[in-house]
């Protein structure tokens, strides 16, 4: 088992004719995800990798029956319309990888999904990945480094950073634990998938024995965790690091979420939330995998 | 990105959002004349993108010509120091001439993008021309918030809700719900993050009047923003930030002695957490990103060493998407470039690790291996004593 992605999980690519589409493409069918058709206006009748490419979603549906999940490899002026043409043609889980996406268009996205129960992952995710079945996204990059990094097994894995999306799970291979699903919730402001979504995700997951949290300063998304954690929607040891503690007030470190407004958001009020909640909060990001190997073992 | 008040008040204009009449003034002579032009009171009012001017001694009302000149001279030039500035404060370039207004009630408006909930929420209180997060922490009963959900837009009950709630007038009332439409147009249309009227008057004969107006851009939107483009004033700005912002580099100057370079937003704000727990301060935030090139981490390593309170930096790189023998040939390139005489301390990680720790140890500079990132702070944190 995993969560929410698997070898048996139907993708379609939108932007798949460009050159992230493309490259991405080759990279998610290589690891074994099952791309079954692309979406590019204009390019309809092409095939990318083999895989053929379709003018709409709902073509690419008419052709393939029912699609699980959309990953949209589309530029940010463009990106909404794409979202909503997922949405609209029945798709549930769509990956959005794409950054710096104005945060209007955002916010009409995720009211959008949310509207439809549709799963949102980011904007500005990296993707997920369920080492040894499926990727969306680019996580891992390439085959070769993907197999370095991932390791199947009993962890999920929740980053807010892109980089810690991999560096975290590769930590636990190296301390012997492989992973159930990682994945980089996205770099946006407000994003579609929540922390406390995919927690309750994980918690219904045989598989999952135990989370890893790459977390950060700014935003609601650890306190909300905190609170699933609470009130026992999530019963799983929780092993969480918030980077950026030491962030004065009113900086903006690269992500437009990693910002602490007006007290909102800071790593000691996350720390504090998440410790009261029962889970385990660590001081530097190098203790995860230890702490989480710990708490396996008992 | 963050506009000048008068900015802010050109948009309302465009909006249909009642402001006062004002000018922009470089120089006293300026300020005399718009002074002349609007008869007194005026007021005048530093133009510097941050926030607590008033307390600062950015503004002063001017009841004679004379006296707006004065105020002129001596806001023109001086260092403006509020709360949001730190110590060293802003050097105030220009002012706003403004019109003086009769003020019958002074209430608070703002538009956010509320992150929680994905909407837009309107912020409104009567107690106008405070600090809104102390009535907030005081009295959040006097704060109205409403959300608007952003497919739906602005409707006629949200309108209602803050009318009723502030208790206006319904003659008010009425031009407040104009006014409530045009600043959510203008907010969605113009990709604002944040838009604050503190105060939003009642004048003496019952106009709704912004008399202060502060905008946020996002500035992801700004793409489709021409013409607030235009409005980004460099001088508000770090030039080493601008500097590190034309070649994409994340680059913030901050106040301590351990310069660092990093990959990754995350790992960046968690490398100076530690730097911070082995008893050091951060002398900025860097992330170089995952693709890199070797130029690109040159011109970061020159923004690094061109701060003088660095004595020591480092280099914190997990090689997934950037591979560290790239990373070693900028460091490198750098180094000699600037003739290094600074400690490295390198911790790198992953893709061509191996060649990369060759080339860094082959070039004969001060570098120092860490095994992993407590390590690598404990040993720069000891260099820079």
């Amino acid at each position: 088992m995993s969560i929410i992605l698997d070898e048996n999980t139907t993708v379609v690519v939108q932007g798949m004719t460009g050159r992230e589409g493309s490259l991405r493409t080759k990279y998610m069918q290589d690891y074994g995800t099952k791309v079954v058709a692309g979406v590019t206006p204009g390019k309809g009748g092409m095939e990318v990798h083999g895989i053929p490419v379709y003018n709409t979603v709902k073509e690419a549906i008419r052709a393939h029956g029912e699609i699980d999940a959309s990953v949209t490899f589309i530029p940010g002026p463009a990106l909404k319309g794409a979202v909503y043409e997922a949405i609209d043609a029945g798709i549930k889980f769509v990956c959005s990888p794409v950054e710096r996406i104005p945060i209007h268009d955002v916010i009409d996205m995720v009211s959008y999904a949310r509207k439809h129960d549709v799963m949102l992952l980011g904007p500005g995710s990296l993707g997920m990945i369920t080492p040894g079945k499926a990727v969306v996204g680019w996580l891992g990059g390439s085959v070769d480094w993907a197999s370095t990094l991932f390791d199947p097994g009993p962890i999920g894995v929740i980053s807010r950073s892109g980089g810690q999306s991999g560096t975290v799970p590769w930590a636990l291979k190296v301390a012997g634990l492989g992973i159930s699903t990682a994945l980089h919730i996205g770099t946006e402001p407000v994003l579609g998938l929540t922390m406390a979504d995919v927690l309750k995700k994980f918690e219904k997951d045989e598989q999952t024995k135990a989370v890893a949290v790459f977390g950060e300063i700014g935003g609601t998304l650890e306190e909300e965790a905190a609170e699933v954690v609470a009130n026992g929607e999530f019963t799983k040891p929780l092993v969480v690091f918030i980077a950026g503690a030491w962030a004065p007030e009113g900086m903006r470190f690269s992500h437009a979420s990693s910002i602490v407004e007006k007290g909102r958001g800071t790593a000691q009020g996350k720390m504090k939330a998440l410790t009261e909640a029962g889970a385990y909060v660590v001081d530097s990001p190098e203790e995860i995998a230890p702490k989480i190997k710990e708490l396996i073992a008992v | 990105m963050k506009i000048h008040e008068y900015q802010a008040k050109e948009l309302f204009r465009t909006y249909q959002i009642p402001v006062p009449d004002g000018t922009l003034c470089l120089t006293p002579d300026d300020a005399q004349k718009a002074a002349e032009q609007y008869g007194t009171p005026v007021a005048v009012k530093a133009q510097v993108h941050a926030g607590g001017r008033g307390k600062g001694g950015g503004v002063r009302v001017a009841t004679s010509v004379e006296e707006a000149r004065e105020a002129a001279e001596a806001i023109i030039g001086m260092s403006l120091v509020t709360e949001q500035t730190g110590a060293t404060g802003r050097t105030v370039h220009k002012v706003l001439v403004e019109q003086g207004v009769s003020i019958k009630k002074e209430l608070y408006l703002s538009l956010i993008v509320n992150r929680d909930d994905a909407s837009v929420t309107i912020m409104a209180s009567q107690e106008g021309g405070m600090d809104i997060e102390e009535v907030a922490a005081q009295s959040p009963e006097r704060i109205i918030k409403v959300n608007i959900n952003p497919l739906l837009g602005i409707q006629g009950y949200h309108v209602r809700q803050v009318c009723f709630g502030l208790e206006l007038e319904p003659a008010i009332a009425k031009q407040a719900g104009g006014l409530l439409r045009n600043l959510y147009q203008l907010f969605v249309s113009s990709d604002c993050s944040l838009l604050e009227i503190n105060p939003l008057i009642i004048t003496g004969d019952d106009t709704l009047l912004a008399l202060d107006a502060k905008i946020d851009i996002d500035s992801n939107g700004l793409y489709r923003q021409k013409v607030i483009a235009e409005m980004r004033d460099p001088l508000e700005e770090d030039p080493a930030e601008l500097e590190a912002a034309e070649y994409d580099l994340n680059y913030i100057k901050l106040d301590g002695t351990i310069g660092n370079m990093v990959n990754g937003a995350g790992l960046a704000m968690a490398t100076m957490d530690i730097i911070k727990q082995a008893g050091a301060e951060p002398a900025n935030f860097l992330d170089v990103g995952g693709g890199a090139s070797a130029e690109r981490v040159e011109k970061g390593f020159r923004i690094i060493l061109s701060d003088p309170n660095v004595k020591g930096i480092l280099i914190n790189i997990f090689g997934g998407i950037l591979r560290c023998d790239i990373l070693a040939q900028g460091v490198v390139q750098a180094a000699q470039a600037v003739d290094l005489k600074l400690p490295v301390v390198v911790r790198m990680e992953g893709t061509n690790v191996e060649e990369g720790r060759k080339i860094l140890k082959d070039s004969g500079l001060e570098l120092i291996n860490a095994i992993d990132l407590s390590d690598a702070a404990r040993k720069v944190a000891e260099i820079a004593g």
